[in-house]
């Protein structure tokens, strides 16, 4: 049995209300959508606020359309419905994939893509009960003072765990976040930080209010993998999210490809567009783009499996969402 | 901070209950230590079992994550409302009729889930069925005879639809 804090729960009913709530309640106060993230990690002690700003009743937080040559998907909604929105599924086939792929089914019918994008970052030594991180010593993340992965004190590693964050990436998405001093729009990549205590822009107060993104992005190809344990539940210990833009002659016009679950932030792989660009994506070029992702991924012994075995995995995953975008 | 408490109204299983819990209960907790309701069961408690799966507008839902005043306003379905007075559920029946319960733990979980499937589709593929019931861990049967059950009360479903009674 695990017990939650106590805490008061608001439901408000606007964006203008709910961020008043949190101007009110300042440091005591956080935003849960679908909870799924939250509502375990206050569970294991990991937040303990007292006053719970709940967002699924702002209803301008839904709904999925184009509008002003972008689509606009509404941060409450779930995972299930983004998955399986005729529109989503049409025009991101990887993006409908990927929130297909978050946790399992009734975690999607809760969780929403908003708190997909702000899912705190996870670790062997921070996703435990407040008993299991006491009898070790706490870390820097939470209560302590080094970090077991680096056994320095600086700097938290954990990982950025979420699946939907990368493929948005390379679809070229952009973020809106309300406050109570107006909106503010960010390109997605921009949204993220390598700070594995908070790592994203967001300030305790805003709210994301809606991904956008361009139409014009439809027309690319896209593909996404992801590397788990169990694939009918777990998190990712990596995700690889491509798009490319291929003429009719099989030239690549440009190619982006980003990785997650290895450090703080998703990583946009660099290096690709002077092996890719006017090129044709066959089996020479797979290998040397997925050689090239190899050599800037080093991730740390931050989540459960072998950090040395989820690098060799870099390059066969890459190589999988290529060949992905070749057939496609 | 001292823990709140306030009147939640829950609407389980078609009745409407008026229940007395602390605000920073779970739906599980208040299903369980409020109204009695002991069919859903705490495993892990915290997301990663599907034991404690409900149904939260017609939809499987983890009843240990969700705080229970986000369930107020919501048509709530457990277990104990699967059966009506004429009987079991052809699921439940099925479960039993190929003994796809072992300790037990997980079925009402898992019997949630099925009968949400089974409400979109009566003859759903073994994928399907794989891939509604991926979010409810079971320790015991090794999965195949629930497939199996689940994929009879489906049939049994269909020939009930056909002959246009109920069949129980
Ligand atoms: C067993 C299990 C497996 C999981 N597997 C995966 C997985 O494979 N991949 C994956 O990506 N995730 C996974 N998750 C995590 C989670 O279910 C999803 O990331 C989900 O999208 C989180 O959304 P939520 O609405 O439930 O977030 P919440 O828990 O409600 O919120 C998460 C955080 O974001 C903040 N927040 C939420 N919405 C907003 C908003 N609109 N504006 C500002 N702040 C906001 C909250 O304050 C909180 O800090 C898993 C969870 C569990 C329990
Ligand atoms: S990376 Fe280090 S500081 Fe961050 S959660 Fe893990 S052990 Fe703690
Ligand atoms: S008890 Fe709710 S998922 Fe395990
Ligand atoms: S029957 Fe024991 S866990 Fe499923």
């Amino acid at each position: 049995m695990l017990r939650l804090p106590p805490f008061s729960y608001h439901k408000p009913s606007s964006v203008a209300e709910a961020t008043g709530l949190m101007d009110q309640y300042a440091e005591e106060a956080m935003y849960v959508a679908g909870g799924t993230d939250l509502i375990p990690n206050m569970k294991h002690r990991l937040f303990e606020p007292t006053h719970l700003i709940a967002l699924k009743s702002v209803t301008e937080l839904s709904g999925i359309r184009e509008e002003n040559g972008d689509l606009r998907i509404g941060s409450a909604e779930t995972l299930a419905e983004v998955a399986g929105h005729p529109e989503v599924q049409k025009l991101f086939p990887a993006l409908a994939d990927a929130a297909g792929h978050v946790a399992g089914p009734q975690l999607r019918n809760a969780g929403t893509i908003g708190g997909n994008l702000c899912l705190d970052t996870r670790c062997t030594y921070y996703n435990q009960t407040s008993f299991w991180r006491g009898a070790l010593g706490y870390c820097l993340k939470k209560d302590g003072t080094v970090c077991h992965v680096t056994n320095v004190g600086k700097k938290c590693v954990a990982a950025h765990s979420a699946d939907t964050p990368p493929v948005l990436m390379t679809l070229g998405a952009m973020v809106t976040l309300a406050g109570p001093d107006g909106e503010r729009r960010l390109p997605i990549e921009e949204f993220f930080i390598t700070d594995g205590i908070y790592n994203t822009r967001r300030t305790p107060v805003e709210i994301v209010t809606e991904i956008r993104i361009p139409l014009g992005a439809a027309s690319r190809r896209q593909a996404y993998a992801k590397l788990r344990q169990r694939k009918s539940i777990d998190f990712p210990l990596l995700t690889v999210a491509v798009s490319a833009d291929i003429e009719g002659n099989g030239t690549v016009q440009s190619i982006n490809g980003v990785v997650t679950a290895l450090g703080a932030r998703p990583r946009a792989l660099s290096g690709w567009d002077d092996l890719a660009v006017g090129g044709t994506l066959d089996a020479d070029m797979i290998d040397e783009l997925a050689e090239r992702a190899h050599e800037q991924c080093h991730p740390l012994e931050n989540l459960i499996v072998d950090a040395d075995w989820r690098r060799a995995m870099v390059p066969v995953y890459v190589r999988r969402v290529l060949e992905k975008l070749r057939i496609t | 901070m001292p823990a709140v408490t306030q009147i939640v109204r829950l609407t389980v299983n078609g009745d409407l209950r008026e229940v007395g819990v602390p605000m920073h209960f779970t739906l599980l907790e208040a299903l369980r230590y409020g109204l009695g309701l002991t069919g859903s069961k705490q495993g892990c408690d915290k997301g990663d079992c599907g034991a404690c799966t409900v149904i939260l507008d017609g939809r499987p839902t983890l009843s240990c994550i969700t705080p229970v005043f986000e369930a107020e306003g919501h048509a709530i379905v457990t277990v104990e409302g699967l059966a009506d007075v004429e009987g079991p559920h052809p699921l439940q029946d099925a479960f039993d009729l190929h003994g796809a319960a072992q300790c037990g733990f997980c079925t009402p979980g898992i019997l949630c889930s099925a009968a949400v499937l089974l409400e979109k589709t009566t003859s759903p593929s073994r994928t399907e069925i794989k891939e509604a019931l991926s979010g409810n861990l079971c320790r015991c049967t090794g999965y195949s005879k629930i497939y199996d059950a689940v994929a009879s009360a489906g049939q049994r479903l269909q020939v009930e639809a056909q002959l246009g009674e109920s069949g129980r």
